[in-house]
């Protein structure tokens, strides 16, 4: 089948949903690929560089027409001179964002053309299709771009300094929300030096923020906000109301807020209120990664940089194509993943198989018909699992065994040795003492050898243990069989000796530091 | 038959035996580092020599024989020694074994042949009993390890050998051969035919050495070894009391708990009871493998150049070997990628599990034989804290010891065996040929975790591969 990748016409959108290195993944997986003229030069990617990967280069007129599958970045746009609706036939597979719960006339217009229309955004959260999840992907770039644009806005080291000119105190940051951007802009932040403190309702999240080497804030209230899919869910007002109270605090002390708080199909929790970022410091920054949702700052202004009340509010909706290469590659990465797994057979066919969940999920608009919302999909969370290690815990410890039984070889040893004792004469006992000393000599000696050198231990022993040639010594003087007996005993360990202890000796030369 | 020694003073016979016992000592004694371990190999070179002159000097006949049974047993031992590959040493390791049983039984029975014998009474008794008991553990050791090198070296299968009823079946072993010993001694005692039992009961050793090892799966081959080992120092031992020679009992006590030792840490490290792995068959008694293992989702590929750029971006590199490290001889490569990244200053170490291989400490060996520095090689213990501090963990052609269900799934095969917590750390890139499970038959969630990349293949062609992009 044929692969249309055509310029992204969104103002401002600079990536491009394949790269030159996935391209030549695709063709071997069978399919034909067509790429629009410039597609990739905002991502730094050539025409030529495409053409070299093995992708036909095409006017966008022609691309449109001639494809069965298009990959995008951006859900279908209309701009002043150009639907790329209109653009788009019957039959044809569609990949890209699409939002369907924002964009309900989108989805009615696709699916009355005809188009099949995988949206990346709506793909399970399950772990099976983590390697599809671009907007973990994106968000991670973003999360990270927040932080640069954080810095680029904040008029200060974020790292902390004592030099001769004076002591320069860390910028302290605080990030609403752990979610991948959460913690990408934790690490991002940490790694320039600043004190980042995190804060998010669902509590699992904490020791991920600690891994980050965050500081992860809490309320002292007693609610978990894990809702389905590893996303928040709307919290009761009396945890509103202390997290608001925390907020309010901490706003009053940071230097940069970065918001990344997101409830799936609601516009986003308004967090930052004006009257946090009036008592905030001048020349604070303010990331609002929810802008694009409604903002979760009052005052923040998608898609723009503004100042209110000497605080720089930073509401980028495209902190993703800002860092457009590398975003471009992730996502590409992320649509070759699911193509790999909806084309079975390396065989340029792509089969929409309603049937697997994860395409299931995916599939917004399917031969006529809106396919969203899907049906809901079963997860498994990190908790129930949790869960059932600890009931079973218990369990285990059950199965220590009583005192008495494990005492019981002891009463027998000893009661063993009390009748031999008395039956035994004097120099079979005196054998026996250094028998029984020597196992406790072996006992201590072989507990101090290291384990590296165990096998070593093993070809030293069983060379020692041909001792036992000392027995057909004894007795090869005498003479017929008992002596051709003791010969041969003689000639199995000689092998023994000589060959346990070459080899010792060849191991232990090549123990070297 | 202390009589033999009559050419030369006794007392200088025992001094001789008491340096030797010594210098055994001292043997073992030095493996507990690399730097004296060659030391005490020495050590117990010539502790060897010293009681094979005392024990000659008494040899009053049969010296050509003598001479040429050592001459063309030592040209033997050397060419075996010379020979081998590294990673045959617990086949080598096995049919040593082998040797000592065998020579426990002859010496048993030349005794026992011996008209020289004057003992009476009770005395008697406690001889014969040492003398049957000495042949019974040559025999089981003998038949037991022949059966072991065979499964090592792919001669038999390595899956478990299940009879039915087998626990019946070594019960009635049992207890024929203590009733034959009953009768050997009465006979002994009598000056009956005291043969026919000792050989019926030989027979009988033999089987049950082959049964015992026959039962046990592959996995459990570490235990088996050092087990074997143990054994062969019991017999030693039971030889040495028979002949009431005191340098053969130190010996074969030292030999039979330095044996016992090492499978009961083999044992604590796959979380099994001694008696549960001699009864055999890995798994077998257990139930399925519960049912987590449905859906465990999918796994990510990588390929060669994307380890190499993982790697040199990493700063500490943790390298996990396992069997399959041995059986593709990708231990040269290992060692060639962990000189490259050391040179660029990344701090690369190995992590080695105690019942990584088929032998205790067989990893090392392989390693050292790649001349990797051993104070880069750490035991699991030393290291288990370090995962989440490690960058990138490669694990080559290893299972179920870097399998977290033993620590997450309690109803799974191999629960409560400790594990080498790999996915703690960063990135873990597993090397496998293909997605077939261990020894113990387990699916490892490992695999389908989110940081955990797969690079499928023959071991040595990937790190090949790998090599060349670093």
């Amino acid at each position: 089948m044929r692969i249309g990748i055509p310029k992204e016409v969104y103002p401002g959108e600079r990536r491009v949903a394949s790269t030159p290195d996935i391209v030549k993944q695709l063709i071997k997986l069978g399919f034909e690929i067509f790429v629009e003229k410039e597609a990739g030069v905002a991502a730094n990617f050539s025409d030529k560089s495409f053409e070299e990967a093995g992708a036909k280069i095409l006017e966008k007129n022609n691309l449109f027409s001639d494809v069965d599958i298009l990959l995008k970045i951006r859900a279908p746009f209309k701009s002043h001179d150009l639907d790329e609706l209109s653009l788009m036939r019957s039959g044809q597979v569609l990949i890209s964002f699409i939002w369907p719960a924002q964009n309900q006339k989108l989805l009615d217009s696709l699916s009355n053309i005809g188009v099949t229309a995988l949206a990346m955004d709506s793909v399970p959260r399950i772990s099976r299709a983590q390697k599809f999840d671009a907007l973990s992907s994106m968000a991670n770039i973003a999360g990270y771009r927040a932080v640069v644009e954080a810095a680029q806005h904040f008029g200060r080291f974020f790292t902390g300094q004592i030099t001769a000119a004076g002591k320069i105190p860390p910028a302290k940051v605080l990030v609403i929300g752990a979610g991948v951007a959460g913690l990408s802009a934790i690490g991002a932040a940490r790694s320039m030096g600043a004190i980042v403190r995190a804060f998010d309702t669902r509590l699992e999240v904490k020791e991920q923020v600690q891994s980050m080497d965050g500081e992860f804030l809490e309320l002292d209230f007693k609610e978990d906000g894990s809702g389905a899919g590893g996303y928040a869910k709307t919290m009761s007002e009396e945890f509103i109301k202390a997290e608001m109270e925390l907020f309010a605090d901490q706003s009053k002390d940071v230097d940069i807020i970065i918001t990344t708080a997101l409830i799936p199909g609601k516009p986003a929790p308004k967090l930052i209120t004006t009257d946090m970022v009036k008592t905030m410091k001048p020349g604070s920054v303010i990331v609002d990664l929810a802008a694009e949702q409604g903002g979760n700052c009052e005052l923040t202004i998608p898609g723009e940089v503004s100042e209110k009340h000497e605080v720089t509010l930073i509401g980028y909706t495209d902190l993703p194509s800002r860092l457009a290469t590398q975003s471009s590659q992730l996502y590409a990465n992320n649509i070759k993943h699911l193509l790999t797994d909806m084309c079975p057979n390396n065989d340029g066919v792509l089969i929409v198989d309603l049937e697997d969940e994860v395409i299931r999920g995916s599939t917004v608009t399917h031969k006529s018909k809106i396919l969203w919302p899907p049906p809901e999909v079963k997860l498994s969370s990190i908790n129930e699992t949790k869960k059932q290690t600890e009931e079973v815990k218990p369990k285990l410890v059950e199965k220590k065994s009583n005192p008495i039984l494990s005492f019981m070889p002891f009463i027998i040893v000893g009661l063993g040795l009390f009748f031999l004792g008395r039956v035994a004469p004097p120099s079979f006992m005196e054998h026996l003492t250094v028998f029984v000393l020597s196992c406790f000599i072996g006992y201590m000696v072989v507990w101090n050898v290291t384990p590296a050198l165990h096998t070593p231990l093993m070809s030293v022993t069983n060379a020692i243990s041909s001792i036992i040639i000392i027995g057909a010594l004894l007795q090869i003087s005498s003479s017929g069989l008992i002596g051709l007996v003791a010969a041969i005993t003689i000639l199995l360990t000689s092998i023994n000796i000589t060959g346990g202890f070459a080899v010792t000796r060849r191991m232990l030369q090549m123990f070297q530091k | 038959m202390l009589e033999i020694f009559t050419d030369i003073p006794e007392g200088l016979v025992t001094v001789a035996y008491i340096a030797a016992s010594i210098l055994f000592i001292l043997a073992l004694g030095g493996l507990s580092h690399p730097e004296t371990a060659r030391r005490g190999n020495l050590y117990g070179i010539i502790g060897m020599l010293i009681a094979l002159l005392a024990a000659t000097l008494g040899v009053t006949d049969n010296f050509e024989l003598l001479l040429v049974a050592l001459i063309i047993g030592s040209s033997i031992g050397l060419w075996l020694a010379k020979k081998v590959q590294m990673t045959q040493m617990p086949e080598l390791v096995a049919i040593l074994h082998s040797l000592v049983g065998l020579a426990a039984v002859l010496v048993g029975f030349a005794n026992s042949l011996n008209p020289n014998n004057y003992f009476s009474g009770i005395e008697l008794t406690i001889h014969d009993i040492e003398t049957y008991i000495g042949i019974l553990i040559g025999a089981i050791t003998f038949s037991g390890s022949v059966i072991a090198f065979g499964k090592l070296s792919g001669l038999i299968s390595g899956n478990p050998l299940i009879l039915p009823a087998r626990h019946w079946l070594n019960l009635a072993l049992l207890l024929v051969v203590i009733w034959y010993g009953r009768i050997f001694v009465l006979e002994s005692a009598s000056g009956g035919d005291a043969l026919t039992p000792l050989i019926v009961m030989t027979v009988l050793s033999l089987l049950f050495g082959i049964h015992m090892v026959m039962a046990i799966g592959g996995a459990d081959m570490p235990v088996v070894v050092s087990m074997l080992n143990s054994y062969s120092g019991w017999a030693a031992a039971a030889t040495g009391f028979m002949l009431g020679n005191d340098l053969l009992i130190v010996t074969g006590a030292l030999v039979g708990s330095s044996g016992a030792i090492l499978s009961y840490i083999m044992c604590r490290a796959m979380n099994r009871q001694f008696l549960a792995v001699i009864a055999g068959g890995f798994g077998t008694s257990s139930g399925s493998s519960g049912g987590s293992s449905e859906d465990q989702g999918d796994v990510v590929p990588i390929d060669p150049s994307e380890t190499s750029s993982l790697l040199s971006d990493a700063k500490e590199v943790m390298i996990i070997p396992g069997y399959g490290m041995a059986v593709a001889q990708a231990q040269h490569i290992v060692y060639e990628i962990t000189k490259k990244l050391r040179e660029s200053g990344i701090n690369v170490r190995f992590g080695i599990h105690p019942v990584a291989g088929r032998m205790p400490g067989h990893m090392n060996v392989l390693l050292a034989e790649a001349k990797v520095p051993y104070d880069i090689v750490f035991e699991m213990d030393e290291i288990t804290e370090d995962f989440p501090n490690v960058d990138v963990s490669i694990v080559i052609g290893a299972n179920d010891i870097v399998n977290p269900s033993a620590q997450e799934e309690p109803d799974s095969p191999i629960a409560g065996m400790p594990v080498l917590e790999v996915w703690k750390g960063r990135v873990t890139i597993v090397l496998k040929r293909s997605m077939a499970t261990g020894y113990a038959g387990v699916q490892n969630p490992l695999f389908f975790k989110e940081n955990t990349k797969m690079l499928f293949g023959d071991a040595k062609e990937s790190l090949d591969a790998v090599l060349k992009n670093l």
